[in-house]
């Protein structure tokens, strides 16, 4: 499915994020990243869906046997690379309905297929709404505008979920939630495994993993993956913290 | 981070050209270039006006000529434009027929082909869409859809030419009682030469059932377009107005010059939206209509509202100010705009809410976009006189920069004379952040529709005071206006 090879990415001659990153995820698997603040995570889920701030200097990225490195992140999502975004833009005065619709169309119609009839997409998207347990009043709203954090995580699980993508990034969609909103992001996540399906969670801790048991664990720090594993790591560091790393 | 590894931005937007930017080969009577006393009188004639109106151009000519010389146009406004030589200007350019087209079927079918492209509905569509249309090309009023229906219920909606021999009691009264032929230099300069324009009257307690849209397209080569429209609704009554305008290209500058007035009378709602499209010049800079147009509403009666809604995307140079004057008492003023300046164009537009009657009311949004080198002023006054007891005002200035070489200005002026009045000010400048592209072409949303629907939402609250159909052109406008200028 995934494909990361020696993959470097800076900002600046100076600031160099990642150094040299291998990863390979199949169809089917779950790989979690977890690491320090500032290992380059949050980074890494960037380049992998295409945003244009950081400069990849080396190495490639190669999606079902293309190397997507040179697409735009919207060719990137069309061939199914999905983010659930640590902090969702806020876009005022569009619904999040008729963003959704926007994108599950664009997708569509770069596949040769028609648009959603409204009909259609409206019972696929409150079905998907429902599942998600996101307030209809939300939806009524601004896309993001004033929603809470959990609010915001809940709205991006209902956009993957109405997607249905190939590849999950999740970036730290755990981060600032209750156990209640947790438990809503895994059910999203557990929901869409298939063996068609992969996930990349991206984590600073552990208890994400309880509830969605990834088959790998990868410690990132200073730009680097230090030591792979299975679930076993994550526990691990859930006692000792990334100390022994630095 | 020109590494080739970089993901590149450029985006894919075509560079389309002014889709409006067809000439239309229909016969035209031109009178000679030049502004003069004969000019006028020759306008008059040609209109078959009585003698009143002829008075009344000869003196508002005067006036011009004594405020060409002694102050000249405006200069206050922030905008740039090489100086006009009002003697180069054709003053009245009308397409050759030998009489006024009685329906549809007279009408020069180039013309209606004209119309067909700018997607008018005249004829059958205006039936089905329910939108009585009256379209200005060139100077002279083409043709009024829906007028029997109109007159049925006692509308009046012709054209202005019609009104003076048809209705000389109502203009009479109620010409340049909103702005009078004294006003400013441009509306001065319009009320001595104007062709035509649409009237319209809703007797007492009516509530005109279907929107009235007025087309104006300029055509004629060096010609300028001095339109005038009155709209008054007596008592209780009702009327949505619609205009929308286009030119074809021109590498000249093309004058248009309009005055509207709207009088409301008691418990009369007017609701007046306009779509300016006209030619905004190339990308470069070169040609463009120069849009300096007077617009003004009366608030005369007890509980009357007059609201403007404006979409404005086209011209070189736009300059206008759509006011209400809130004389009755508990009257509303409202005022929605979208400007958007892309390439070299210049905006200097806003509103001016004047409080007389006690308890009125008025809201102001702005939205300007800028956009290329475009600049965009909003300028808006706000009064409350001493009469104006319990006045309230609420305005909102919000401005969008796409790129890093336009500019947008806020120049608000509030003058209050009445300790009981309540005004809120808001304003806020944003640009479309990387963050919020990113975020809908993360699912897969291309660069130009993520621009687009950002700056679509971002407006939301103008266009939702448009009628639906209008909304919808409102949106395709701002998408054609802004190509090029994303990536």
């Amino acid at each position: 499915m995934l494909k990361i090879n020696d993959l470097h990415v800076d900002i600046s001659d100076e600031e160099k994020i990642l150094k040299g990153i291998n990863l390979n995820i199949n169809s089917g698997e779950i790989h979690a990243i977890m690491g320090p603040n500032g290992s380059g995570k949050s980074t890494l889920a960037n380049v992998i869906a295409g945003r244009d701030t950081y400069n990849v200097s080396d190495g490639e990225i190669i999606f079902q046997n293309d190397d997507i490195s040179e697409l735009l992140p919207d060719e990137r999502a069309r061939k199914g690379i999905f983010m659930a975004f640590q902090y969702p833009a806020e876009i005022p005065g569009v619904r999040p309905w008729q963003f959704l619709k926007t994108a599950v169309d664009s997708k569509r119609i770069s596949e040769g297929q028609k648009e959603m009839s409204v009909r259609e997409f409206s019972s696929f998207f409150d079905q998907k709404a429902n599942e998600v347990g996101i307030n209809s009043n939300l939806l009524k709203r601004s896309l993001n505008e004033g929603f809470s954090g959990g609010e915001k995580k809940r709205n991006e699980m209902l956009q993957m979920l109405v997607l249905e993508p190939k590849l999950c990034v999740m970036d730290e969609t755990d981060s600032g939630l209750d156990v209640d909103a947790l438990k809503i992001v895994a059910e999203a996540v557990n929901g869409l495994t298939s063996k068609e399906r992969s996930f990349l969670i991206v984590t600073h801790y552990q208890r994400l993993l309880d509830y969605i048991k990834p088959d790998f664990v990868h410690v990132l720090v200073n730009g680097k993956i230090v030591q792979s594993g299975n679930y076993e790591l994550a526990l691990e560091i859930e006692k000792s913290g990334y100390e022994n790393y630095l | 981070m020109d590494n080739s590894n970089t993901i590149s931005r450029k985006s894919k937007i075509s560079d389309k050209e002014y889709k409006w930017g067809f000439n239309t080969n229909v016969e035209t009577d031109l009178a000679p270039k030049g502004l003069n006393e004969d000019i006028i009188r020759l306008i008059s004639s040609k209109k078959n006006e009585p003698s009143w109106m002829l008075n009344w151009r000869l003196k508002s000519f005067l006036h011009w000529k004594e405020k060409s010389v002694l102050e000249g146009e405006p200069t206050w406004p922030k905008i740039k434009y090489p100086e006009i030589d009002y003697q180069d200007i054709y003053y009245y350019a009308a397409p050759v027929t030998d009489d006024k087209p009685k329906s549809l079927d007279d009408v020069d079918p180039e013309m209606l082909e004209a119309f067909d492209k700018l997607g008018v509905p005249l004829q059958e569509r205006a039936k089905l869409a329910g939108v009585a249309v009256d379209a200005v090309f060139d100077s002279v009023s083409v043709a009024t859809t829906y007028e029997k229906q109109l007159k049925e219920l006692g509308i009046i909606f012709c054209s202005f030419s019609e009104a003076v021999k048809n209705h000389p009691d109502l203009i009479k009264k109620y010409l340049g009682s909103v702005v009078p032929y004294s006003d400013n230099f441009f509306a001065t300069l319009n009320s001595a030469v104007f062709s035509d324009g649409s009237f319209v009257y809703v007797p007492p307690g009516v509530r005109c059932p279907i929107e009235l849209m007025t087309y104006f397209r300029i055509n004629t080569e060096g010609s300028g377009q001095f339109e005038r429209t009155l709209i008054i609704a007596d008592k209780d009554s009702y009327v949505s107005y619609l205009e929308g305008c286009t030119a074809p290209i021109r590498k000249t500058h093309q004058l248009h010059a309009a005055v509207v007035e709207l009088v409301a009378l008691e418990n009369a709602e007017i609701k007046y939206s306009t779509l300016q499209n006209w030619y905004p010049g190339t990308k470069e800079g070169v040609g463009g209509v120069y849009n300096f147009v007077t617009k003004r509403g009366k608030c005369l009666g007890k509980n009357s509202k007059i609201s403007w809604t404006q979409v404005e995307t086209g011209s070189a140079i736009t300059w206008k100010y759509p006011s209400v004057l809130l004389q009755g008492d508990n009257s509303i003023g409202e005022f929605y705009s979208v400007a958007l300046t892309n390439n070299h164009q210049q905006a200097d537009t806003g509103t001016k809410m004047i409080h007389i009657g006690k308890n009125t009311k008025s809201t102001i949004v702005a939205k300007g976009i800028s956009a290329g080198f475009g600049n965009n002023t909003y300028r808006g006054q706000v009064r409350v006189l001493p009469s104006a007891d319990n006045a309230t005002n609420f305005t909102q200035c919000d401005s969008l920069l796409i790129g890093d070489k336009c500019g947008a200005h806020t120049v608000p002026y509030i003058e209050v004379k009445n300790p009981t009045a309540r005004l809120e000010h808001e304003a806020s400048t944003s640009k479309v952040s990387d963050d919020q592209l990113f975020y809908l072409m993360q699912r897969g949303i291309s660069e130009e529709d993520a621009h687009h629907m950002i700056i679509t939402g971002w407006s939301k609250d103008v266009f939702k005071e448009l009628p639906f159909e209008f909304a919808m052109e409102a949106g395709q406008l701002l998408k054609v206006s802004l190509e090029g200028a994303v990536g």
